[in-house]
């Protein structure tokens, strides 16, 4: 069984589309999708959800208001801006739930609770199971919700013997790009010919090396500007990425994507070089 | 010195067009400061300072425990503190895991014998380009670091109300896109008119209304056929459209090349300014309201 997590750096570079499309492709899978901050892969899979579990991830300090005695040891401790200045509340937005204020509050007014952040969703697709959340606005666990999503794709992949895990990784190069990286076998890079995309791709590329996971690249709309694109192939050929596929800049996806349609379906030379992505897949991870 | 009003401009998801919108109003405007607080992914500098690797810097630190092995009995308190699992018993020695390290200091406050002290890490840089009508800052989060919030901190500390403050946020709902736009007198959303754009928006919508940011929205890579997407959310939740910037190949182009597109395109730098105009009336009646 193996694991392929597909990231980008930048948002909008085609990371969710290309993931569907690559999953309508591919045999015996499971799809989980980590990107929990904006999921948008179940928009293109349409899965029915079987199964919906309660995220508890995050903790939060909560204050028994007849316990405090206004000494404000909680304020002075606080490192995170998280209690009010005036009154000694707790503000949830800022509150990391460290525990801190739990610890050197004198008369035990302050304590930790468990917070519901989001849901874990377990679903069926037409092209495999498909693990996928929801974050509640404002919760800030969004790793250790990705985390889930991806110890229970490995567990139904587990289970019901599949060969591949799927996952539509996070934005960004923080902690949900981490949580979603960690553990795969291969990570994707999806990417556009700009100056923007290249300027993200460099961070990400140097994200997936500190955890050293083996990388390949997809240079999404490469006609877009070809000069870029190549400035971009010859950077990630000096970094040992492997080039898997390049997409053009086709009125086909923006319209299969209005239509919340496969661009597979739709177009023969996509199709062909979403199936050259597999077999190169296929090359890099089991005959290696 | 009468207060200019400060922006934030943020998007459900990356790839909207946030860091367009940001860049093109600045340039349209005067006596502006643009702070960008995609601290994972800064662009905007593309377009406004690609040199800014060369420009005056500051580090941006936070505090990591350091355990004296010679103090350390290996009671394990800080371990079982610690509420990230950055601290763990190898033996009979702590191990500390510096990158979940979420720099609370309670392993120092609950260790009976005195064998933590913290020491310095970079998390992030902050990077300043002072130009005759842009006074520029970006923040950025190291690779490898997990927490973006301290770095957005840092970075809002540089906001100079006497200027138009524009911050750039990091999409989506968690909290360094609050921490981006709290405290900003207005928010635009940049959206784009398919069914991602629309799902997204409506997170950041839910999530600005929990926190009672004033908002209107811009509709990017705007097209007739499927604005109505947008449109008809807007209309039925009572929300302003304020801008289009259309679908274009050219506009596209001149991204990709990090080349803004106000001067490019005619028309669109009065367009941006009277994009401007607008924002602040709609500040302007938000802070009405909210006085009433």
């Amino acid at each position: 069984m193996k694991e392929i997590t597909v990231i980008s750096g930048k948002g909008g570079t085609g990371k969710t589309t290309f993931t569907a499309n690559l999953a309508s492709l591919m045999d015996n899978l499971v799809i989980g999708d980590c990107d929990v901050d904006a999921p948008n892969l179940h928009l293109l899979l349409n899965p029915v959800n079987i199964s919906e579990e309660i995220h508890k991830g995050a903790k939060l300090a909560v204050k028994n208001q007849d316990l405090c005695i206004d000494c404000g040891k909680c304020y002075d401790y606080c490192r995170f801006n998280a209690i009010t200045a005036a009154d000694y509340q707790v503000k949830n937005l800022k509150c990391e739930g460290c525990g801190v204020c739990v610890e050197v509050c004198p008369t035990d007014a302050l304590k930790l609770e468990a917070i519901e952040t989001g849901s874990l969703y377990q679903a069926e697709s037409k092209f495999g199971e498909m693990i996928h959340a929801r974050l509640i606005p404002g919760a800030d666990t969004s790793g250790k919700l990705v985390s889930e999503v991806k110890k229970k794709a490995s567990a139904v992949a587990k289970q019901k013997n599949k060969d591949w895990i799927l996952i539509d990784g996070s934005p960004g190069i923080g902690c949900p790009v981490i949580a979603s990286l960690t553990g795969s076998d291969m990570a994707i890079l999806v990417t556009e010919p700009t100056l923007s995309g290249f300027s993200d791709l460099k961070r990400v590329i140097e994200v997936v090396k500190h955890f050293k996971i083996p990388a390949g690249l997809v240079i999404n709309k490469f006609d877009l500007n070809e000069k870029i694109g190549d400035r971009i192939e010859r950077y990630c050929k000096e970094e040992d990425i492997e080039l898997l596929t390049k997409i053009p800049y086709s009125r086909v996806i923006v319209e299969s994507l209005q239509k919340g349609e496969l661009f597979v379906d739709n177009d023969q030379d996509l199709r062909a070089r979403m199936t050259s992505v597999i077999a190169k897949l296929n090359t890099k991870l089991e005959v290696e | 010195m009468k207060q200019e009003i400060s922006l934030s401009i943020l998007s459900g998801k990356g790839g909207t067009g946030k860091t367009t919108l940001a860049v093109n109003l600045a340039l349209a405007l005067d006596n502006v400061q643009l702070l960008d607080a995609d601290v994972e992914e800064p662009n905007d500098y593309i377009f406004i300072s690609p040199e800014i690797e060369k420009k005056e810097k500051e580090s941006v630190m936070r505090l990591i425990p350091e355990i004296d092995e010679d103090k350390c009995t290996a009671c394990r308190k800080c371990v079982d503190f610690c509420e990230y699992n950055a601290l763990a018993m190898m033996l009979d020695n702590v191990l500390v895991f510096e990158e979940v390290c979420h720099s609370c200091g309670g392993c120092k406050i609950v260790c009976p014998e005195n064998a933590i002290t913290e020491k310095e890490r970079e998390l992030g840089k902050l990077y300043h380009d002072n130009q005759a009508k842009i006074d520029f800052w970006q923040g950025e989060l190291n690779t490898g670091e997990e927490k973006a919030v301290p770095v957005i901190e840092k970075l809002k500390t540089k906001i100079d109300h006497s200027r138009k403050v524009i911050i750039d946020s990091p999409p989506g709902t968690t909290c360094p896109t609050i921490e981006a736009i709290t405290d900003t007198d207005f928010t635009v959303v940049v959206t784009e008119p398919s069914s991602f754009g629309l799902h997204d928006l409506k997170m950041v919508v839910e999530m600005l209304n929990e926190i009672r940011q004033p908002f209107a929205v811009v509709i990017n890579r705007a097209e007739a056929d499927s604005d109505y997407l947008i449109e008809d959310y807007c209309q039925e939740n009572e929300i302003n459209i304020l801008l289009k910037i259309p679908f274009s190949r050219k506009i596209a182009e001149l991204y990709s090349n990090g080349k803004p597109f106000l001067d490019e395109l005619e028309g669109w730098r009065a367009k941006f300014k009277e994009l401007y105009r607008e924002i602040r009336e709609e500040a302007a009646k938000d802070e009405r309201n909210n006085s009433n």
